[in-house]
């Protein structure tokens, strides 16, 4: 596939690790934002062939792992009623909630349904006018403009059957959340390249200047991310802390007006919990005014539901890399990946997830 | 950073709840969740004091022959899908868990549960691809079954299959004989059936997807048994694709299994398809592809044997059998680092990240 | 976090009022919205996310890490000052 193998090539990539062990003088950490970036790690083994020095540390970048309970618990409710058509993506019915996950709710005897697009979402309640389609839309700014494109498409074709549970979340509080904590450990950041698509880098220079650290938007093949670690580890190594761009054939510095304009038509700010941090003010996006009809928690009476994040969940240490997933009491004790205590065990590209599964090796 | 060990880290976001009170789709995934159904249910309650072997079929003798005995159910939605159907499905599937023993296989039962409604032109298609799979794989189909259930009941029809086979009396291929030092060989390029069905599927349906694989591989095997040297193990890639089936070898046998992700083969629809979808093509489902376990000084022979065959155009060598890390597959990444090719829970699903 | 893929535009069509594209993945085909690449035209390569196009693929920029690679190869001592001056010429710099 052109523009994904040529940034696979294991030569290249190995130029660029030379590179930045030339340039690094002493030991850095850099967090990955991104789960993608985290995914593709891992899958190529790239932290292995970086310098020691290069610490990374991995983000809180997975829409997936950071829905809280309480959202879950929501959509599993929404998906036992007999006349809804619960749909999302494939990643997202597996997440466990308090007590189950979707695909038990499905078991169960619910309409549990895998969407590729939220188009599809609403096509599906097109094709259903008996039955109330209820889209569960996760994700960053990268996904928004798909799940806005939803609401307005619903609108247009008069769908009265169709509703969306949104748990939007935004990438830029997540950084402050993750600067903000005490002696944070974090020197430089790569930012999530596909969040940029849309958005733009003007977000990240206030961030960049107030916290003084480089932020290089970066991408999500081995010489995307390698390119990234170098760009940031040149900043560090001479004591620059600005925004730059290593994925200059995907992001522009403007982002993505049309689809910044659609999103901002539809959706509107909103304090989002995040599992395993806790509640950061206007991290997400819920539906504003003109389009609160599709809210389907107004739309369906759930009572109140509501669930805490257990209190001995230590991520927030972990992301700062204060403490070793290994070094939590928790660890491996109550915190397992089949019962989690927050998301980096939830999420298998988590650290937690990681080295529990490693150490059981 | 990690001092030389690959770490095992499933590529899949977030991972499951694995402690279920019903069935769930994940049960029949080819993954962990079937694992454990079959080692924490179905063996204690079908072989309590009899060895278990993770084998493709049953060896059983009768009087002074061996037979090979299998059973599967098709279950496949749509029926039909690019490369085949679920009666291509249901005879290849059969004949390819005989055909891993090194079996020549003889004879299948087909058992039919169709539902109210189904077209008899499309039974009619699915019998008439039933026959000509049998006619390709030289087998008859000898007794059978037919079961209705109401409309709503059933997608269409689902089929199953069992059949027996027999073993030649020098031919002796199970995953016991897995052992360090045996070269880890592919058929051919992974992935095809799964991304083929999937190509079909409602919701997310897309064009220009490879054909299925879907083929009986016992003409395959029986072109193999001829080496001089030895074969350790034949396994046919099926639901989990290849990890799950080395997966299982690697435990059964208590091996290591070190493979080369760059020797891997996968066509370019498979690998794009994958890519789109989020999927790992090492865990999508095949058909008519098999993994061989030889020593590595019959590798050649057996390699050159399988190039002349038409279903194994492209063989490779794909990895080694070790003493280090037993029960655990490793994958080398061609950057250099390593990582632990684990089970699935069940089936993957397409992601958004 | 989010799967983009690219993808290059087939033709285009109207679907339900949207612009959309058969777009081919590596031989793959789906159907894919262009609401968001308006400008996108056939034979462009689009990066696409759950269904939608979100950008298309500047193929100038999509070369800057190669010329990059071969001018730290040339210059054979990858990471002193000329390198990292080349890499921040061609690193696209500050966009913020």
């Amino acid at each position: 596939m052109k523009y994904l193998d040529e940034y696979r090539n294991a030569d290249a990539a190995r130029s660029l690790v030379r590179a930045i062990a030339a340039r690094v003088t002493r030991p850095w950490n850099i967090m990955e934002v991104c789960g993608g970036q985290t995914h593709a790690i891992v899958r190529f083994a790239l932290d292995e062939i970086l310098p020691d020095e290069i610490r990374l540390i991995h983000g809180p970048g997975c829409p997936v792992c950071v829905t809280p309970l309480e959202t879950i618990d929501r959509a599993i409710a929404l998906a036992a009623r007999p006349e809804v058509i619960l749909c999302s993506f494939g990643d997202m019915l597996r997440v466990p909630g308090s007590g189950k996950d979707l695909f038990t709710v499905k078991s169960e005897g619910g309409d549990v349904r895998v969407v590729y697009s939220p188009i599809d979402a609403v096509t599906l309640a097109r094709k259903h006018p008996d039955r109330q389609v209820v889209f569960f839309a996760i994700g960053f700014e990268t996904t928004a403009p798909a799940n806005a494109m939803a609401a307005v498409q619903a609108a247009r074709l008069g769908l009265e059957n169709f509703s969306m549970l949104v748990a939007h979340v935004l990438v830029p509080p997540a950084i402050r959340a993750v600067l903000d904590v005490p002696d944070c450990r974090v020197q430089g950041f790569l930012a999530a390249g596909h969040v940029c698509t849309v958005m733009g880098a003007a977000e990240y220079r206030p961030l960049a200047e107030r916290y003084r650290v480089p932020i290089v938007i970066t991408g999500f093949e081995p010489l995307d991310i390698l390119r990234g670690v170098l760009m940031c580890v040149e900043q560090l190594e001479s004591g620059r802390h600005e925004v730059a761009n290593a994925y200059p054939r995907a992001v522009r510095p403007e982002g993505n007006p049309a689809a910044q304009r659609q999103v901002a038509e539809v959706f509107e700010p909103t304090g989002r919990k995040w599992r395993g941090i806790g509640e950061i003010p206007a991290s997400g996006w819920r539906l504003g005014p003109a389009y609160a009809r599709f809210d389907a928690e107004r739309r369906f009476d759930l009572g109140h539901i509501t669930a805490e994040e257990p209190d001995a969940c230590r991520a927030g240490d972990v992301l700062q890399g204060r403490l070793r997933p290994c070094e939590c009491p928790s660890f491996g004790v109550e915190c397992t990946p089949e019962q989690p205590l927050g998301a980096l065990m939830v999420s298998a590209e988590g650290a937690c997830a990681a080295y529990y599964r490693y150490r059981r090796k | 950073m990690t001092n030389g060990h690959p770490r095992e880290v499933t590529l899949s976001c977030p991972l499951p709840l694995r402690d279920y009170p019903t069935v769930q789709m994940a049960h029949g995934g080819g993954g962990r969740l079937m694992q454990e159904l079959i080692e924490g249910l179905f063996l204690p309650g079908f072989a309590a004091g009899r060895p278990a072997i993770p084998h493709d079929s049953a060896l059983v003798e009768v009087g002074r022959e061996r037979l090979a005995f299998t059973t599967d159910s098709f279950v496949v939605t749509p029926l039909f899908f690019p490369g085949g159907d679920i009666g291509t499905l249901a005879v290849c599937g059969t004949v390819n868990d005989l055909a891993m023993t090194g079996a020549k296989p003889l004879y299948l039962s087909a058992g039919f549960i169709l539902e109210e409604g189904l077209p008899l032109d499309t039974l009619r298609r699915i019998v008439e691809s039933m026959r000509q799979a049998a006619d390709e794989a030289g087998v008859q189909i000898v007794t059978g079954d037919t079961k209705v259930v109401d409309r709503g009941r059933g997608d269409g029809m689902y089929i199953n299959t069992a059949g027996i086979g027999l073993i030649g009396p020098r031919t002796d291929i199970r995953p016991g004989r897995v052992e360090p030092g045996d070269a880890v060989l592919l058929s051919g390029d992974l992935g095809r059936h799964g991304i083929a069905v999937m190509s079909v599927r409602e919701g997310l349906d897309f064009a220009g997807a490879p054909e299925s694989d879907c083929a009986p591989l016992h003409g395959l095997v029986e072109t193999m048994l001829a080496a001089d040297g030895e074969l350790h193990c034949l396994r046919d890639l099926t639901r989990g694709g290849l990890a799950a089936a080395l997966n299982e070898i690697a435990r059964h046998a208590q091996v290591g299994i070190e493979l080369e992700e760059a020797a891997i083969p996968v066509c370019e629809g498979v690998r794009s398809a994958c890519e789109l979808l989020g999927l790992d093509p090492l865990y999508a489902a095949n058909e008519g592809r098999l993994v061989a376990f030889c020593p590595a000084e019959s590798v050649e022979e057996v390699l050159h044997l399988m190039h002349a065959h038409p279903l194994a155009e492209s063989p490779a060598v794909i990895g080694l059998v070790v003493d280090e890390h037993p029960g655990v597959v490793e994958l080398q990444s061609p950057f250099g680092g390593g990582r632990i090719l684990d089970l699935l829970s069940g089936e993957q699903m397409p992601r958004i990240c | 976090m989010c799967l983009g893929i690219p993808g290059k535009i087939v033709e285009t069509f109207q679907r339900d009022q949207l612009p959309m594209a058969k777009v081919e993945f590596g031989g793959i085909i789906k159907d894919i919205c262009l609401a968001y690449t308006p400008e996108a035209q056939p034979g462009q390569y689009v990066l696409v996310h759950v269904g939608f196009a979100i950008n298309q693929i500047d193929e100038a920029e999509a070369e800057e890490v190669f010329r990059y690679i071969e001018e730290i190869e040339a210059m054979g001592a990858p990471g002193g000052p000329e390198a990292s001056e080349a890499a921040e010429r061609g690193g696209g710099g500050e966009t913020g």
